[in-house]
């Protein structure tokens, strides 16, 4: 071994070499996306609806429980040696069940929070189920419902990891590599690049989440100018106790 | 089933010792991360300016990936990668990043009429602090408490990818020998071991704070 730094060595960084660690990343990202997309298209749509009616709570809150206490590393080996499956679908849906819980429950908890006085007025002025949901209900809850896609993102960039282990590719190859050849050196690299991700991740979300939520919700613009507290600021924290897990991978 | 029920006959000590090694391995850092965060989140009450910082700082700790944080405490430490202390170290972290805030969230979220009585009473600080303010920031205090212990029953696991005991140690045996029994065995555990440990807190939430109940039945 030389002296150069895993992570300072240009070699690690070229694009030709394959496994170096821009073709971890990509790949880390492409699970991550791929996972949080079909987990988004499955709880969204349920949470709305739970939210909405205000039928299902229970399995809502449940959920939120449950996909806490599950150990995704237990339920992905279930899952490879039950399928007898080294490919990705045992790590998509591993992934998945872990982001389901987050989405669903802050999407409910979002809908719920938002006042029944304003909900009252829309269904008052003539407005549609439909209407009251999409022009009243998820606006106002969007603060709440990005913090569970936040969590959910995170959790998930985390996890992640575990897809090395059951021999694909991705950032969790420098850790599971690293330990195999005991070069201590890979793996803090490979700990250093997942941390780094996570934490821009959750920025670029944060900015994303800044603009896609209307300045009438936040108070951006109004706070300045007469102090108001913001419907974002309160609603964020009920939600992020709600379905935040430190550190994701669990 | 029947060989999840055989694996269990002829590896009775390897589980229980297995969830042995995980109850310490979580309960250790959720104590520690407790006493630390207490402190903290009252600093951030105490001193305003402080709260928007601890926030800040716990936000970021929140978003480091555990294994991440398992593998690179070794080097800051200088502990060995296997040393469980990493990851009663990394645990305990995210647990003061969890409840620093929200005991601070708590103690704010208690009434002022309520203090400024006690204090009217002749309470001084400290005798405040323990015997008005912290007891009715309890249940927001504990339902802290209980994602942190579910949390860190769950990310335990997670040290089996190094080699560090536990019950996710029963997930990597399963997984090279092919084998569904002791992965089983595993999951059953770990969520039973989650629930146990939220009916406890809930249990001991109900005893410390016996108005809230008096309150709900009313």
């Amino acid at each position: 071994m030389d002296d150069t730094p895993y992570l300072l060595d240009g070699a690690h960084w070229a694009w030709s070499t394959s496994g170096s660690i821009p073709h971890l990343l990509l790949a880390h990202l492409q699970y991550t996306a791929l996972a949080v997309l079909v987990g988004f298209v499955i709880a969204f749509p349920l949470g709305l609806l739970i939210g909405h009616t205000g039928r299902g709570a229970f399995w809502a809150i449940n959920a939120g429980n449950a996909g806490r206490s599950l150990p995704t590393l237990g339920l992905l080996s279930l899952l490879v040696v039950y399928m007898s499956s080294q490919g990705f679908l045992p790590v998509l849906i591993a992934l998945v069940v872990l982001v389901v819980p987050p989405i669903l429950t802050s999407t409910y908890a979002g809908l719920r929070s938002v006042d029944p006085n304003a909900v009252d007025a829309a269904r008052g002025m003539g407005m549609s189920s439909a209407q009251v949901l999409f022009r009243v209900e998820l606006p106002m809850a969007l603060p709440v419902v990005f913090g569970g896609v936040r969590a959910a993102v995170l959790q998930v960039v985390a996890t992640a990891t575990v897809a090395a282990y059951v021999g694909l590719s991705g950032l969790g190859r420098l850790l599971v590599d690293g330990l195999a050849l005991n070069d201590y050196g890979r793996m803090v690299a490979g700990a250093v690049v997942v941390a780094v991700l996570a934490v821009v991740l959750d920025l670029l979300l944060g900015l994303v989440q800044r603009y896609a939520v209307s300045p009438g919700i936040t108070g951006r613009g109004l706070r300045r100018a007469r102090g108001t507290r913001s419907v974002a600021e309160s609603g964020a924290q009920s939600s992020e106790l709600m379905s935040a897990t430190p550190g994701g991978t669990s | 089933m029947n060989s999840v029920l055989d694996y269990l006959r002829q590896n009775q000590s390897t589980v229980l010792d297995a969830l042995g090694q995980h109850v310490v391995l979580a309960v250790v850092p959720l104590l520690v991360g407790v006493l630390v965060a207490l402190p903290i989140g009252y600093l951030g009450v105490r001193f305003g300016w402080l709260y928007h910082p601890i926030l800040n700082v716990s936000g970021i700790v929140y978003s480091i990936p555990s294994l991440a944080v398992f593998v690179a405490l070794p080097y800051v430490l200088g502990t060995k990668i296997l040393s469980p202390v990493n990851i009663v170290v990394a645990l305990a972290m995210y647990t003061v990043a969890l409840m620093a805030r929200t005991v601070a969230d708590g103690l704010r979220s208690v009434d002022p009429a309520l203090t400024e009585a006690a204090t009217a009473m002749g309470y001084k600080r400290t005798r405040r602090l323990l015997e008005v303010e912290l007891p009715l920031a309890a249940p927001v205090i504990l339902a802290g408490v209980r994602v942190a212990a579910v949390s860190n029953i769950s990310l335990v696991s997670v040290g089996a990818l190094l080699g560090i005991g536990g019950l996710g140690a029963l997930f990597t045996r399963g997984f090279q020998l092919f084998y569904t029994a002791p992965i089983i065995v595993g999951i059953v555990l770990s969520i039973a071991l989650a629930a146990a440990a939220d009916l406890l807190i809930v249990v001991f939430q109900r005893a410390v704070t016996p108005w809230t109940r008096a309150v709900m039945g009313a």
